[in-house]
């Protein structure tokens, strides 16, 4: 049923992460998860589920009022591993010049609009890598050749207004793989471009990923994009996981109803006419107090247990868990109301 | 103001009964072309060009979907036809009568009438930040100067509760207290106060998560039944449309390639680059989709010369001698509400190595 290869070394592993925002109202919390050396996580979630910022603090890219008051944030395995959680400005230079690459979703403002994009990379691998003049130009017009540009030579002399989305997107991603990367992590890469250049760049990434044995945490609201680039799916909602498995696992029976509600309203391969599903209400505010399930409020399932309590994760067996009092059998006999 | 004069032409151009038992079309594009390049000598519909000989149908009560990437012509098509640019050439018909040709006053007392209402991607840009939730719904109908001021009071709150907002609850909220869907319907109920006939949608989701996304697609239809309003929407995501809408017009670089029946272009696209979206468009468990590296040209086809005939013809792997002229958008002989601006639209399909799984175009 599974095609999930196992990984056994980990890239990541992140473990009862949470995190606040300004005054300590908490975004983020019991937040565990794992990337495998090589696998392809997808993060999928509604804005403000807290996706991005669990992903930024993997960066230590939190923004000014954000901060890690709980858990641990470990890059590696064995004697390479790093703990992130409370790392120096020391460890973050090294881990962000050398294990983990980032691409994110306006590549226009990660560049300097008054320099030239391969001046940009090549400055980069002089810094980080300490190549010479000469050498970091070659290898800037050999991974802008990689990462799929056309006339790799004449991109490297262009400014970023002159590219358009879609090659600067390129740009970014071979800028984020110069260093060699364990990991790389696209938060909404793809969200800007149109449907034929995303397609592109999701190619691009699959194929980066071969080639490099990267590990790749995809941060998308779109479940489409998930189901066509990750083994593995991590559902975020309301600043917890609510469900994570193997994704065709999960999109063949998702077992959390959020998951269900999102498969609902995703992108589906068929073009009928037919009603647009809805969630509905909205989903809580970040640090907003609820004593139960984060959902029930939004959730045709929800019984009083629901509310009772926080709900745990539940583990399900063959890599799956689901944060739902309910089963999949119980799912499917209760009524929504 | 100075505006480009319009060509004279247009008058010559007027509606042919069509011997079909569809009504007759509430908006008529045709041939229209429009430049944001200055006009003067050999530059009138050079590089500036963002839309070039567009023809389009919009039949009452319908929805009409439009897709393309950025830069397309698609947001030019929606100025043109609420009278924010003028045409450079080409006629725009509304409910019989020629307005791309107003000027002045004329043009003016039509925008200002909200027969034609646009509604933008971003409303926490497009609605004024100092004023309330009323005061944004009643400045249509102050600007169009109808109606009696406790009617314009009672038209404020009829549109809220139109588009799902209670009146009592957001009429005195500026636009930042707003979430972003409740914001896209404010805008929504603002477009419809003065109860348009046409409403153009420039990606009114785009910026909206899934969920909000489907809520205001499904609000749309429900206008559309309501107020017996046509709607045009300019949307990235297909399949969602396909939801809602009845026809669809694919626009690629400044051109309309091809136009009918959302299900009909979509399932089984007649210009290459229609195929190209269908099959880039992410989605969940579709097995039979054609893989969209099969539609790009590979790296041992010579490089089209970017600007040499068929638009589409530098990225096209079916492109051939032929297509050094761009092609006209006939109507296809096995379809005759489709038309598809491709030399090859009947044939590219076979020079694909393998069968695909949908059919064979006649």
């Amino acid at each position: 049923m599974s095609s999930v290869r196992e990984h056994t070394a980990s890239t990541l592993e992140v473990s009862d992460l949470q995190i606040s925002v300004g005054d300590g109202l908490v975004a983020v919390q019991d937040v565990s998860f794992r990337i495998g050396r090589g696998e392809s996580v997808g993060l999928v979630g509604e804005s403000g589920s807290g996706k991005t910022l669990t992903c930024r603090a993997a960066l230590g890219l939190l923004p000014a009022t954000g901060r890690v008051d709980a858990g641990r944030i470990v890059l590696g395995d064995g004697p390479d591993a790093v703990e992130l959680t409370g790392a120096r400005r020391s460890t973050w230079d090294r881990v962000r010049a050398g294990r983990i690459g980032a691409v994110f979703q306006d590549p226009a403002s990660y560049l300097n609009p008054s320099l030239t994009v391969g001046h940009q990379l090549a400055e980069q691998l002089r810094v980080k890598r300490g190549l010479r003049r000469g050498a970091a130009r070659d290898r800037t017009v050999e991974l802008f050749a990689e990462v799929g540009l056309h006339d790799p030579a004449g991109v490297f002399q262009q400014y970023p207004h002159q590219l358009s989305g879609g090659m600067l997107q390129r740009v970014l991603i071979a800028i984020a793989i110069s260093c060699e990367p364990e990991l790389l992590i696209a938060d909404e890469a793809t969200t800007a471009l149109d449907v034929v250049i995303q397609a592109e760049i999701l190619a691009l990434l699959r194929r980066l990923r071969a080639s490099h044995g990267l590990s790749l945490l995809l941060v998308t609201h779109d479940l489409a994009v998930v189901a066509e680039s990750c083994e593995r799916i991590l559902v975020m909602y309301g600043g917890q996981i609510v469900e994570s498995g193997p994704t065709e696992d999960v999109l063949e029976d998702p077992q959390h109803p959020y998951t269900r509600a999102l498969m609902g309203v995703a992108t589906i391969g068929d073009w009928g006419r037919r009603r647009l599903d809805v969630i509905p209400g909205q989903p809580p505010a970040a640090g907003e107090k609820m004593p139960g399930c984060r959902f029930a409020p939004r959730c045709g399932y929800a019984a009083a247990a629901c509310l009772a309590g926080p709900v745990p994760v539940t583990d399900l067996g063959a890599g799956r868990t689901s944060r739902c009092v309910r089963t999949s059998a119980s799912l499917a006999e209760a009524v929504p109301a | 103001m100075t505006l480009p004069e319009s060509p004279p032409a247009t008058h010559a151009v007027r509606p042919v009964p069509e011997v079909t038992s569809t009504p007759a079309p509430l908006l008529r594009v045709r041939g229209l072309s429009v430049s944001y390049a200055p006009p003067g000598k050999g530059t009138h519909l050079g590089t500036g060009a963002a839309l070039r000989d567009a023809d389009l149908e919009v039949r009452p009560s319908e929805i009409v979907g439009i897709v393309g990437e950025t830069g397309s012509g698609k947001t030019t098509l929606a100025r043109a036809t609420v009278g924010l640019v003028a045409p450079a050439a080409g006629s725009i018909e509304f409910a019989g009568e020629d307005i791309g040709g107003l000027r002045g006053r004329a043009r003016r007392a039509f925008r200002r009438s909200g027969q034609v209402q646009l509604v933008f991607q971003d409303p926490l840009r497009s609605l004024d930040p100092d004023l309330t939730v009323t005061d944004l719904v009643r400045e249509p109908l102050d600007i169009a100067g109808v109606l009696s001021r406790t009617e314009r009071e009672q038209r404020v709150a009829e549109s809220l509760r139109l588009v799902g907002l209670d009146p009592d609850a957001v009429a005195e909220r500026r636009p930042r207290h707003l979430s972003g869907g409740q914001r896209q319907r404010v805008s929504l109920a603002r477009a419809v106060a003065t109860r348009p006939r046409l409403l153009f949608c420039d990606e009114p989701v785009s910026a909206l998560d899934v969920s909000n996304r489907n809520l205001v697609l499904n609000l749309l239809d429900q206008l559309r039944a309501e107020l017996d309003l046509a709607v045009v929407i300019i949307a990235h995501d297909l399949s969602s449309l396909a939801g809602i809408a009845d026809r669809v017009a694919v626009f690629y670089r400044g051109r309309i390639v091809e136009q009918g029946p959302i299900r009909e272009v979509l399932g089984d696209p007649a210009h290459p680059y229609t195929a190209l979206l269908t099959a880039s468009a992410p989605s969940i468990g579709d097995e039979e989709r054609l893989d969209p590296a099969r539609l790009r040209p590979t790296g041992d086809t010579p490089a089209w010369p970017a600007d040499l005939g068929c638009v589409f013809a530098h990225r096209c792997p079916f492109a051939h001698d032929a297509c050094a002229d761009q092609p006209a958008s006939p109507t296809l002989p096995h379809a005759p509400q489709r038309r598809a601006a491709c030399h090859d639209a009947a044939a590219w399909r076979e020079r694909l190595d393998q069968p695909s799984p949908q059919k064979e175009s006649a």
